[in-house]
This record gives structure tokens, C-alpha cells and sequence, in this order.
């Protein structure tokens, strides 16, 4: 293989923020007292928080080191499994920070934020003809709560046709957000095993469809990156009986311009922005979680909607039947922008092509590693690919070892562990954006790490032995927490 | 596409590869009816340029600062952000990194999300903050909920002075599960009116703003005397966390669960999100608490190290049985509280917060004095209502075309309170524009 | 490692979801087995019930859990909670030290004691861990 990415850098100790700095410095420039002091009653006031007082030049380098022990899409590839790490686009970031956007205040009047608003409802549209549903809701502010959303939209929905419903059929390959988003709304959610094949079979699901149950909550593809070929039935079945389809979209950068999901018999769905749509992480948010349905929903959707009148927009909250409000205000719009910007820079041409090379990225690792790895379900895949460490645990090497000395290769783990259904899972998902190179580097990398799992597996347990910290000690984390210094 | 990196010798070396003919030869298990018809309708590609002239456009058909001078604050506030700020949230490490599952990988999210932890607690009076939630009315949702599991009741008493979008957001919550919510009148001086909870049997919790939403400091050690009478927790909201620089912290005076908007600390407002909602607690109710959590450790060698920890309490663990749904937290909002709390410092904090106070002071003095009533004589920080005549609507309108945002009018949230404006002055208003404000208002 | 024969001592009664039940006076005291904290691994929290709460036999009395898993507890006996393991609340390890005597969790007032008689003896118990693997 050609020289590994991974080496170790030039990385600088930094103390934590309050054991530096000195009482009395401030790190930001104090606007002007032009006004006479009013001081508030002694009784309502202290002395201030017991903040560290920090020069400007304190602060930069602290912040900048700190970065320095990160790891990032920008730095190289990070094929976190369902969390579609792909490259976040620089203008994005610039367009997103226009003092129009950024300093909008969110209760203006409607004349004097028609810019925002405009992109708001385009983004809308643009979501709703993605996705093939009717009508979409930016309000939700990340994935979870736009599956909240969904359940509450279902949950308004069997309310209003007079039946109280209280289960929900939720696939054993299902994101833990999935059952906990059912439960904040009363539903128990009741598992279905997926098949041999890793998807659902209909009979599974029509055993357990019933009066009683509000629906189903898929993620298509699913999270073992297989494309539930049953969907279509499926739906017919959980609809004969008066329930909705959930769809869990999170993966849906395997499938932009090629499944229109408002066809196969979805009724809800979730995006999340910062996956399929290139807003960045951030470390672990913000992100954004659209909700988009079917028109039957439409009445319940969130309020305010932005409605369209001879080119003027307007915030309205007139729909009484709505389930009323996820956010103070009206979603990530920071988030929403870099979406729009995304989906506008790369046309319906380039967003077909994304999902294609994503796919297609998927099946040549699965394909180039399927030997070296266990592949539980050697199947097609979609934008992501599941092995196991079933080969590696004969040197007694667990998933965990091996994706610990990837890091000293240059490269962010997979997703591990996940989905629940394959022991010691690990779960590849490359993106479009890495080239073949990477790509090629990537396996390479891996294939050796599992070759000295058999060679030398002690590097592995002793790995990662390039990063800042070795392996840290969570069981001391959790047994006695120290959550703040 | 510069986003692509593809050329069709890797396209076709990578299909021989798979086994594919074509790109659309790699979807074989999606069923023909199952297949999309049509193409996406969707505008062709803009180039960089294109975009930039565009997106341009629709950002200059937005009122902002500083041709407008936005005297409105009630949930989202328009304080300088110091370009220190800006400058290192740019720092691609963090705006391109995911959740720090792989601490070894992520020591500088975990490090700077375990001060962040620290400053809010420090902030807030509290023990333990949370790696932050979506926005300052989910916070108070969850408080909420969590107040619930605590106490095993199924009631709440809130303010009505809470912002009112949040107690849209929290009945919107408590609807599907069916918990009651149930709203304190406020009293003549723009405080809540605690007199009813003495009588309520069965309240999980009190949640009280402060300031609240008229801007008014509440007494927040009376009401938690009360709930706590009542075997309640005592929840405390906050839309404005800069008060906080200088008023006593919601710990002091007796919260179990403080938790609000951070908006304030180096976010901007756009429109609304995303913003950052802040969340803290008493230690002993930590394994009730929503959301991610980040705690100090060794590694193997002994050094000093960050991992994300109690994860029990989340879904991707328990599911259905999780603290809450929520996945992530809104890290990079959090992150950018902390290097603003770390610019500012308590000399800084204290100093910014007497400045915006004093301001406000200013204002009120002025209209005050120009003749226009202030309703309700309790303390306020840097928001305040006024009350107009009843033809003021008119000129609300004519001093919009001069670019002057003359606070926000409360009746569509308040139908009682026809002609009562709701200020805001931040350090972004200097003496001119007030000065400037109030020739415009008197007639 | 030990062996399974190691992990299980005579002297008490077990349940099939590996709770051991010990008769003490008048009330059971009840805890996991050394071979379920060894599968669990370390143990970093133990919630409890609250003294004064009643269980039927079967119900979930608590959980147990690891840095990356949380397990139910299951009361073997059913019958009111007279004590819980206060010990546990700042040393859960205990369960992976000592199971049968420092880590035990629960003392319960049995509702009927043939309830204990129906558990599990030593080596009907190792018969059945032999069985699972």
C-alpha cells in the first residue's frame, strides 16, 4: 500500500479554560457606557459568574489548540455509518453568514423579512419535490425532532378520525431515536424482526398490523444499507388497517431522483439536512430535520407555515388542526440556507449523480473488503455497507481494536456496533465525496489493520497510539461522573 | 461538479469493479415499482458566482442593522459578536466533526464542551449542565418532562409570563402524553402571580421566567419556597442569559432545573435558529437528564482526557425507555457560548450586562419622561413594556419606513394588553438612536 | 477466566434471568450472579427501587448497567421492598466484587415464600448456564 495518511502531528498542551488567565483581563471589547450608570437593587445582584477572566490572545490560542486535537470531514474521510459525513461546501458557509440572513430578527413583520421567507418556501418546494410528498415543515431542529414531529403528526391524525391507537411496529434495525421519539408520544413500540435477508418481510409486518396500531416507522434504506424491496406491500398492509407509514430518512442520499417516496406508500418522512444535504455537523449538531408529508397530514403540520400569496410571503398560524409548535421560532434557518445553497449549486442532474457515486462508492468497498471481513448480509447495497469482526474475534480482536488502529491510519471510524442486529457491527458509509483514491487508501488501510490482527494483534489493543490521548477509561467516566471542573 | 470527484475512468474501473454496467445498474434491489418516474423538477445548477449574486439579493430584503435600528428582543437578542469568535468557529475541526463518539479523535469538541458544561453551571448556580439542547423552548420542555419521571405527577404550573412561544412548545409536547399544564396569572407589577400554587395539589413542577417576558426580575426564592412546600421541583426559564452577568443565578435562590436560551452569547439571530438552548440541574437528578453529557477521565497512560459519558440515559441505548429522544446537541452553538463566555470573562460579563441594563434604564427614563406610561414598576434588566395611546399604531408603521423597529407589540400575545410595546435595548443602541427613538415617538 | 462451576455458590436460590434469592430471618435478600456481572462487565450504575414499593413476582425491580448497555432486573420473589443496597449508589462495582454479599441489591418482605423454593438450585442452575453456552 502506499504511504498511510496517519502520522503524528505537532500537537500543543493546553490547560482547561479557568486554569489560565488572570482577574481583571477580558478577551472582548467593552462598548462605550454612554449613558449613566442605574445601578439595580444590591439585593438582586452579585458580583458576576465565577467566569475566568481571559486576554483575546488567550482565548484564540486556547481554541485553536483545541481544534488541533479534532478530527473532521476537512481533515479526511469520515465514513460514519448512517451519518452521511460528506463534504460540507465553503461557499455554503459564507452565503449562510450575510448579515441579511444572520442578523434577521425572527419576530420582524413579514414585509420586512420577505428574503428569508422566499428561501424558506423555495427550500419547501425544492424538499417536497426531492422526497415526492406534498407539503414539508422546516420547523424540527434535527433528525430526532423531526421524528417526533412525525409521530406527532400521526398521533393528531388517529386522533382526529376518533380512534386512539397505542402501538407503533418498529424494525429491530431502527435507530434508538425511533422508539424513544414513539414513546414521548404514548406509543409502545412493538419490534419486527427483519429476515434473513436483512429487510422486512410482509408477513412479519401483517402479523403484527393490527386496529390498535398507530403504523410503522421504516428507515428505506434501511440501516444495514439495504433497500426494503417490500416497502410497497408493506404499505398496502399497514394502510388496509387504517395506520400510517413512518419513514425514518436518514438515508436518503442513496436514493435523491431515483425513489420518489411518496409513491412507494410513505405518508411521513424525515431529512436530516446535515446529511443528505452537505450542512456540516458541527461537532454534534446543529442540524436540521424537515418533515415532509402527504396531503392528508398537511392540516396538522406545525405552525407558523409561510404561505405564498401573488409573490409575497407571510407566516401564518391559522390552521387550528395544527399539532402546535417543536421550536420558539421557525427552525435552523442557518442550517436551511446552506441546504438551499447546496441543492441550487448542484441541480436535479448533480443530486441523481451524488446518490449514484454514494451507491456506488458503498459496493466497491463492500466488494474489495468482503473477503477480509465478515459481510453479514452480502447483498447490493446502497450508501453504506455493515461488516462484522466475526473473522478477526478467532485472535480475539473485537471491532473495537480494529477501528482504534484505523485512527493511527489516518482515518475516522465507521459507525460500530450499530445496527444491533450484527454482533460487533461496523458500518461503512464513504459518501460521493471521496474520490477513488481515498477510497483506495481507505481499503488498503484496512486491510492491513486486519492483517495485524493476525499478525501482531496487541498494536491493535494497544491502538490508537497516534492521537493525543490513548484509549480513555469510560467505566471510571460513568461510574464516578465528573461532569463539570 | 466540484463536489464530485469522479471521472469516468473511475466511474467505469469502480463499476467493472462491482459488476455493474452502469450507474443505474447499481440499484438491482430496488423493484421497478419502486422506481422514481420523472425527474426531479428542480432549478439547473447555479455556478459559485450565480449563487453568491442570488442568495445576495434575497439577503438585502431583510431589515437589519445597522441601516435598522431594531428595538425588539423577546426571545432573540442583537448583541455584538466579537470577531474573535467568528474567526475560530470557522475552525473547520469543529464545524466538520460529528458527534465525539471516537474521543481519541475528538478531545477538542470534548474539551470544549466540558468547559461549556462548567461556565453554564458556573453561569446558572447549578451543578451540571448538559452538552446543551435545541433552543431555550425545547430546554424548558424537557425540564419539564423531566420534572415529570422525577415526581411521578403529571401536572405543571407555568407562568404565564414564560414566553409564550415557549408554552406553545411545551403544550405542544405534553399533548400526545396527556400531562396537564396549567398557567399562572401575573400581577399588577409584570410579575407571576405564585398565590395559586399553595392550592394546587399534585404539581410536578413550578417553571418560572426570569426576567420574564414583560422583562421583569421575578422572585425566584419565593417561588421556589412554594413548590417545594408542595413537593414540586422548582424549574427557572431564562430568554436573556446575559442578566445573569449581573443578577444572582436561578441556583442561589432555589432551582432543581435552570435552563433557557443562549442566543445571547456570540449567536446570531438568524431568524430564529439555530440558537442554543442551555440545561442545568442538581447532581442528583443527573441520571433524569436530558441529552449528552461530557465527563473528565484518564486515558491508558494516565493523561487527561474528555469522553462522552452516562450514556445509559439516551435513546441509542435505552430507546424507548430514554431521558428523551433527542440524538445530538447543538454543539457547535454551545462551543460558540463557551469561547464568548471565555472572551468576556466575569470582569466582561458583569460589565456588558450593567451596560445593557443601564441603557434600558435610559430609554425607559426618556420615554418616561416624553410622557408615554410604563405599566408595571418591578426591576427589569434590558427589555421593558411601554403603553401607548391607542393611535400608536400608526406611527409604529411610520417610524418602520424610517427604519426604526419600535419594539414588539405584546397584544398578539397578550389581547388584553392593546397598545403595550415590549422594548429591548442592547449594547448595540447607542444614546443617538434612543435619543433619536424617542423625538420620533413624541409628537 | 473462571470456569461457570466457580461462579455460582451453593448457598443460594436462583431465577432464570440469573437473580440469586437468599433467605436471611424473615426477608430475602436478593442480588445477581457472579455469572451474570461477568457477562454484564464492569457495572457502572444500580437504580433501585424505593423502600416501600411492592413487586409481584417477574416484575422489573430495577437496572443494571455498563458503560454501553443497560439490563432490567427481575425480583425473583415477589413482595415489598424493606431495603435497598446503599452501598451500590457510590460503589456499583461491588456487583462485579462481591455479588453475593457486598453487591447484593434488594431486601424484600416475601408475599409468599414457595415463590423461593420454586428458584433454581446450584446445580440446576449451572445445568442451565452449561445449556446456554
Amino acid at each position: 500500500m502506499k504511504e498511510s495518511l496517519g502520522t503524528t502531528g505537532l500537537i500543543l498542551n493546553e490547560p482547561l479554560l479557568w486554569e489560565k488567565g488572570k482577574s481583571g483581563r477580558c478577551g472582548i471589547s467593552l462598548p462605550r457606557h454612554d449613558v449613566d450608570p442605574a445601578p439595580l437593587d444590591k439585593d438582586l445582584t452579585t458580583e458576576g459568574p465565577d467566569l475566568p477572566d481571559l486576554s483575546e490572545v488567550d482565548v484564540v490560542r486556547h481554541y485553536t489548540r483545541l481544534s488541533q486535537w479534532n478530527f473532521g470531514v476537512d481533515s479526511g474521510m469520515y465514513p460514519l455509518g448512517s451519518c452521511t459525513m460528506k463534504y460540507n461546501p465553503k461557499i455554503n458557509e459564507k452565503l449562510a453568514n450575510l448579515k441579511g440572513f444572520s442578523g434577521a430578527h425572527p419576530l420582524l413583520p413579514a414585509h420586512l423579512s420577505q428574503g428569508v421567507l422566499k428561501l424558506m418556501f423555495e427550500l419547501e418546494q425544492f424538499l417536497a419535490e426531492i422526497t415526492g410528498m406534498d407539503a414539508v415543515t422546516l420547523q424540527p431542529a434535527a433528525g430526532a425532532h423531526g421524528e417526533l414531529t412525525g409521530m406527532m403528526l400521526i398521533h393528531a391524525y388517529h386522533k382526529k378520525k376518533g380512534g386512539h391507537r397505542s402501538k407503533i411496529i418498529v424494525p429491530d434495525t431502527a435507530h434508538g431515536t425511533n422508539p424513544a421519539s414513539a414513546a414521548l408520544c404514548g406509543y409502545r413500540p412493538v419490534p419486527v424482526r427483519s429476515n434473513e435477508q436483512g429487510i422486512l418481510s410482509t408477513g412479519a409486518v401483517a402479523e403484527l398490523m393490527d386496529e390498535d396500531t398507530a403504523g410503522i416507522m421504516v428507515t428505506n434504506p434501511n440501516t444495514l444499507g439495504l433497500f426494503e424491496e417490500n416497502i410497497k406491500k408493506i404499505a398496502e398492509i399497514v394502510h388496509s388497517k387504517g395506520g400510517l407509514v413512518y419513514c425514518d430518512g436518514a438515508n436518503m442520499n442513496a436514493v435523491m431522483g431515483i425513489v420518489s417516496m411518496g409513491e412507494i406508500g410513505v405518508d411521513v418522512l424525515h431529512l436530516n439536512l446535515h446529511k443528505t444535504f452537505s450542512t456540516p455537523h458541527g461537532g454534534g449538531g446543529p442540524g436540521s430535520g424537515p418533515v415532509c408529508v402527504r396531503k392528508h397530514l398537511i392540516p396538522f403540520l406545525p405552525v407558523p407555515r409561510i404561505i405564498e400569496k401573488n409573490g409575497a410571503y407571510a407566516l401564518s398560524s391559522e390552521f387550528p388542526e395544527s399539532i402546535g409548535k417543536l421550536q420558539a421560532f421557525y427552525g435552523n434557518f442557518g442550517v436551511m440556507i446552506k441546504a438551499y445553497c447546496y441543492i441550487r449549486s448542484m441541480g436535479p442532474v448533480n443530486l441523481r449523480k451524488a446518490s449514484q457515486l454514494a451507491v456506488l462508492n458503498a459496493n466497491y468497498i463492500k466488494e474489495n473488503l468482503k473477503k477480509v471481513f465478515h459481510l453479514p448480509y452480502d447483498r447490493n447495497c446502497m450508501h453504506e455497507c455493515v461488516f462484522s469482526d466475526k473473522f478477526q474475534n478467532a485472535y480475539k480482536i473485537t471491532t473495537l481494536d480494529m477501528v482504534k488502529r484505523l485512527m493511527d491510519y489516518g482515518f475516522h471510524p465507521p459507525t460500530i456496533y450499530f445496527p444491533l442486529v450484527v454482533s460487533g457491527a461496523m458500518m461503512i458509509e464513504p459518501t460521493e465525496t471521496e474520490s477513488k483514491e481515498t477510497i483506495d487508501l481507505f481499503i488498503d488501510s484496512l486491510k492491513a489493520v486486519a492483517n495485524e490482527a493476525k499478525e501482531n494483534p496487541d498494536l491493535l489493543r494497544q491502538a490508537p497510539g497516534r492521537c493525543k490521548v490513548t484509549r480513555l477509561d469510560e467505566v471510571s467516566a460513568a461510574r464516578h461522573p465528573c461532569l463539570a471542573g | 461538479m466540484r463536489y464530485l470527484p469522479h471521472t469516468p475512468d473511475d466511474i467505469a474501473s469502480m463499476l467493472r469493479a462491482v459488476g455493474a454496467k452502469d450507474l443505474d445498474g447499481l440499484f438491482p434491489t430496488i423493484p421497478e415499482n419502486c422506481r422514481r418516474t420523472g425527474d426531479m423538477k428542480l432549478p439547473e445548477p447555479l455556478t459559485e458566482w450565480e449563487l453568491t449574486a442570488y442568495l445576495g439579493a434575497l439577503s438585502e430584503r431583510v431589515a437589519v442593522s445597522p441601516e435598522y435600528k431594531v428595538f425588539m428582543g423577546a426571545g432573540s437578542y442583537e448583541h455584538y459578536i466579537p470577531q474573535s469568535v467568528s474567526f475560530l468557529l470557522s475552525r473547520s475541526e469543529f464545524v466538520t466533526a460529528y458527534t465525539p463518539y471516537q474521543p481519541e479523535m475528538s478531545q477538542g469538541t470534548l474539551q470544549a464542551i466540558y468547559e461549556y458544561q462548567t461556565m453554564v453551571a458556573r453561569l446558572l448556580g447549578m451543578e451540571v449542565a448538559n452538552a446543551s439542547i435545541y433552543d431555550g423552548a425545547s430546554a424548558l420542555a424537557e425540564a419539564l418532562l423531566m420534572a415529570v419521571r422525577i415526581t411521578r405527577k403529571k401536572r405543571v404550573a407555568v407562568s404565564s409570563l414564560v414566553h409564550p412561544l415557549y408554552r406553545r412548545v411545551v403544550r405542544t409536547y405534553f399533548e400526545p402524553a396527556g400531562y396537564e399544564l396549567v398557567e399562572l396569572p401575573f400581577r399588577k407589577n409584570g410579575t407571576t402571580d405564585l398565590s395559586p400554587v399553595d392550592h394546587m395539589d399534585g404539581l410536578a413542577a413550578l417553571a418560572v421566567q426570569s426576567p420574564n417576558f414583560f422583562g421583569c426580575i421575578e422572585n425566584l426564592g419565593e417561588a421556589a419556597e412554594k413548590i417545594h412546600k408542595n413537593e414540586g421541583l422548582f424549574i427557572t426559564s431564562f430568554t436573556e442569559p446575559l442578566a445573569y452577568g449581573l443578577l444572582k443565578s436561578p441556583g442561589v435562590q432555589g432551582a432543581d432545573i435552570a435552563c433557557g436560551e443562549g442566543q445571547s452569547f456570540g449567536i446570531p439571530q438568524s431568524f430564529g435558529g439555530p440558537v442554543l438552548g442551555m440545561f442545568a440541574g442538581k447532581m442528583k437528578y443527573v441520571r433524569s437528564m436530558p441529552g449528552r453529557l461530557v465527563g473528565k477521565t484518564m486515558d491508558r497512560e494516565g493523561k487527561e482526557g474528555f469522553v462522552l459519558t452516562l450514556a445509559t440515559r439516551e435513546q441509542h441505548i435505552r430507546r424507548e425507555k430514554a431521558t428523551s429522544n433527542i440524538c445530538t446537541n447543538n454543539s457547535l452553538c454551545a462551543l460558540t457560548a463557551a469561547m464568548y463566555m471565555a472572551s468576556a470573562g466575569r470582569t466582561g460579563m458583569r460589565e456588558l450586562a450593567s451596560i445593557n441594563h443601564d441603557k434600558a434604564e435610559y430609554l425607559k427614563k426618556e420615554l418616561k419622561k416624553a410622557g408615554v406610561g410604563i405599566p408595571f414598576d418591578s426591576p427589569t434588566f434590558n427589555e421593558f413594556v411601554v403603553e401607548f395611546p391607542a393611535d400608536f399604531e400608526s406611527t409604529y408603521r411610520r417610524l418602520m419606513e424610517k427604519r426604526i423597529v419600535a419594539g414588539f407589540p405584546l397584544a398578539s400575545f397578550y389581547p388584553e394588553l392593546a397598545g403595550h410595546y415590549l422594548f429591548c435595548v442592547t449594547e448595540t443602541k447607542t444614546r443617538e438612536d434612543m435619543d433619536a427613538l424617542v423625538k420620533e415617538i413624541t409628537p | 477466566m473462571k470456569g461457570i462451576d466457580q461462579l455460582i455458590i451453593p448457598d443460594v436460590r436462583y431465577a432464570p434471568d440469573h437473580e440469586w434469592a437468599r433467605l436471611e430471618g424473615d426477608r430475602v435478600r436478593v442480588g445477581i450472579s457472579d455469572y451474570a456481572q461477568d457477562q454484564l462487565g464492569d457495572i457502572v450504575y444500580v437504580e433501585l427501587p424505593r423502600v416501600g414499593d411492592t413487586f409481584e413476582r417477574g416484575e422489573v425491580f430495577g437496572t443494571v448497567e455498563s458503560v454501553k448497555a443497560v439490563s432490567e432486573l427481575y425480583i425473583p420473589v415477589g413482595g415489598e421492598i424493606l431495603a435497598v443496597n446503599p452501598a451500590l449508589e457510590g460503589s456499583p462495582e461491588l456487583v462485579n466484587t462481591d455479588p453475593y454479599h457486598e453487591g447484593w441489591m434488594i431486601d424484600v418482605k416475601p408475599g409468599d415464600l414457595k415463590e423461593l423454593d420454586a428458584l433454581m438450585s446450584q446445580n440446576a442452575y449451572v445445568r442451565m448456564l452449561k445449556g446456554l453456552d
